[in-house]
């Protein structure tokens, strides 16, 4: 892979002006070197990453619903477990995604009391509903499939603790994504009430896993900065493309039909033409009015007030062994 | 401060390949180099359908745990009985022909041979913690002894649970001693959870006549009574907890008389699977 020029790091009219610490920053950033907690940043930087790391680490967790949805009823023994060993999966991504956040100066608890208060975002992805087990299969193919694209370019992200915690989570993502995947194929060799079930889910999450990309490059207004400050690497329409055109041969493999009438080979530009994006979806999701939204907040909300009492416990448990190791 | 060069990432376009070969579980199947007779297959059953259906309720909690780490920690434990259920009821269902799904979707209720203990729902995380209290304890001190069964597909399954299992009692004993010394009301909570399950304990060591023709086999149920107590009660001294008294539950489970809490927990499971007789997942 070429790596791409790194723009920036400095305005050279502002050269004259930077201290020392930043002008090591700018250094490791030139250098494509990683930034450690410890290290000078600028505030912008940080806040950029505090945003980015616990928006992240809220997908996982309110991510863990829509599957969560069928542990009790998938359909094997075998499905169950994989099911559940992939929504714990999620469960250790959130908590490796807040620690990281938490290098940054940022407490779990302030995160998850934004969460829960509906201040912070999350993947507008998991606002959707699953109502059927192939949905399931589509989540792990589509979903988890346009993470892993999203996501491996940010092993190499700037801030260590976010770079190093990608690459645990993107091993598991892959894992993710081809059991989502087998799932389907399963389903499309069945009956024909299974072959409905997995073509209609994938009917309902293609456009939204396009969507997770996020809006087009000449609406993106962090993109620029996050590439300066190599925290991102490739630009939206870039990783879309990219997620496209892996997903075609895929479908066929599968026999499902992508749901997009416009979707052809562009031999002139060697990639695959594309329809329009609903974006008024997009913004109204992202505005907190999509299917599922009121519905994962209060299902986490629920989880934490009920769960008060416990952490309670739990703290004065240990305030007490505490003065007992004293004493 | 070390700040060596960025690791080389993969190309997205690698991460995206998808093999189309089978994810499975080999490691938690062990299987069975005999086929079981019928008053084994009886048995496994007992076993393999505790372990189910005391997962199918911990499964539940995953997203709604009190914290991050108990929603890993209860989907842990509930994967492991996963593991040791599908083992059981692969064994269970060799002798007619039966595979471990054909036993976990396709058996009605009276069929099932689940002990209330298991059935009972989740109620508050202290209802869970107390039923995994008393629930691990006995699996941990069943599985120590049929290790040494004289039938070696259930004593190998034995030896890879009892490691699990030993976690789970950890796990359970931790949090009965962080609840019932915690604050005023998680004490109460502790009390309240311990005393609504403890009427289960008892159905747990009754010797059915299976028992009888299967000497060596199986573990005697009324043979684990003192060892489970015994385990149980300096946890229950230290976190300052009286053994309930009082009601006890005449059980039934090993014979198909269950609670009411079985119905509905099988109407769930079974659900999707009996919508499509004959399909594959």
């Amino acid at each position: 892979m070429t790596i791409p020029p790194v723009p920036y790091a400095i305005a050279p009219e502002n050269a004259a002006t930077v201290s020392a610490e930043e002008q090591q920053f700018n250094d490791l950033i030139a250098a494509d070197s990683r930034i450690e907690p410890r290290d000078w940043m600028p505030d912008g930087y940080r806040k950029t990453l505090i945003r980015q790391i616990s928006q992240h680490a809220h997908s996982e967790i309110i991510g863990m619903q829509p599957e969560g949805n069928w542990i009790t009823r998938a359909p094997s023994l075998k499905r169950k477990a994989i099911l559940l060993a992939k929504v714990q999966d999620e469960a250790g991504h959130g908590l490796y995604l807040y620690s990281a956040a938490q290098t940054l100066g940022v407490s779990r608890d302030l995160m998850t009391d934004q969460l829960i208060a509906g201040k912070a975002r999350y993947s507008s992805i998991f606002n959707y509903p699953s109502p059927t087990w192939a949905d399931m299969g589509s989540i792990g193919w589509l979903v988890d499939g346009a993470a892993i694209c999203n996501q491996v370019p940010l092993c190499r992200a700037s801030y260590g603790p976010y770079g190093r915690a990608m690459v645990r989570i993107c091993k598991e993502e892959s894992f993710h994504q081809r059991q989502g995947f087998e799932i389907l194929l399963e389903l499309m060799n069945g009956t024909p009430a299974q072959r409905e079930m997995a073509q209609d889910s994938v009917n309902r999450w293609y456009w939204p896993a396009l969507q997770m990309f996020g809006p087009p490059d000449d609406d993106s207004p962090n993109s620029a900065q996050s590439m300066a400050w190599n925290i991102k690497r490739f630009s939206n329409d870039d990783l879309r493309q990219r997620f496209v055109g892996m997903l075609v041969p895929q479908a066929e493999v599968l026999g499902v039909t992508l749901p997009d009438p416009d979707l052809r080979w562009n031999e002139e530009k060697g990639a695959y033409d594309m329809g329009e994006i609903d974006w008024t979806e997009f913004h109204e999701v992202l505005a907190g009015r999509g299917p599922a939204n009121a519905r994962r907040l209060q299902r986490r909300r629920d989880a934490h007030n009920e769960g008060q009492w416990v952490r309670e416990a739990a703290a004065a448990y240990a305030a007490k062994q505490a003065v007992k190791a004293v004493a | 401060m070390d700040h060596g060069q960025a690791p080389v990432a993969t190309e997205p376009d690698a991460h995206g390949h998808v093999d189309v070969d089978t994810v499975q579980l080999s490691a938690e199947l062990v299987e069975a180099a005999s086929v079981a007779s019928h008053d084994v297959a009886e048995y496994a059953l007992w076993l393999g359908d505790d372990s189910l259906v005391l997962a199918q309720h911990l499964g539940w909690w995953i997203s709604r745990a009190p914290e991050l780490e108990e929603d890993i920690a209860l989907g842990n434990i509930a994967l492991d009985l996963i593991g040791h259920a599908r083992s059981l009821l692969h064994y269970a269902g060799a002798e007619s022909g039966r595979t471990e799904d054909d036993l976990a979707y396709w058996r009605d209720e009276p069929q099932w041979r689940s002990a209330h203990l298991f059935e009972q729902p989740n109620g508050d995380f202290a209802h869970t913690i107390a039923r995994q209290f008393i629930a691990a304890h006995y699996l941990f001190e069943l599985y120590s002894a049929l290790m040494e069964s004289t039938d070696a597909t259930l004593a190998a399954i034995a030896a890879k649970a009892v490691k699990e299992v030993d976690y789970h009692r950890d796990h359970s004993i931790q949090w009965v001693l962080r609840l019932a010394q915690g604050t005023d009301e998680s004490r109460r909570r502790m009390i309240t959870g311990l005393s609504d399950l403890w009427p289960f304990v008892d159905e747990l060591f009754v010797d059915e006549p299976l028992i009888d023709r299967l000497e060596g086999v199986a573990v005697r149920p009324s043979s684990l009574r003192a060892t489970v107590e015994a385990a149980m009660i300096p946890v229950l001294a230290e976190a300052e907890l009286e053994v309930p008294r009082g009601f006890i539950s005449s059980g039934g489970g090993r014979r198909g008389d269950h609670s009411e809490n079985l119905g509905p927990l099988l109407a769930e499971l079974q659900v999707l699977a009996r919508a499509h007789p004959g399909a594959k997942w």
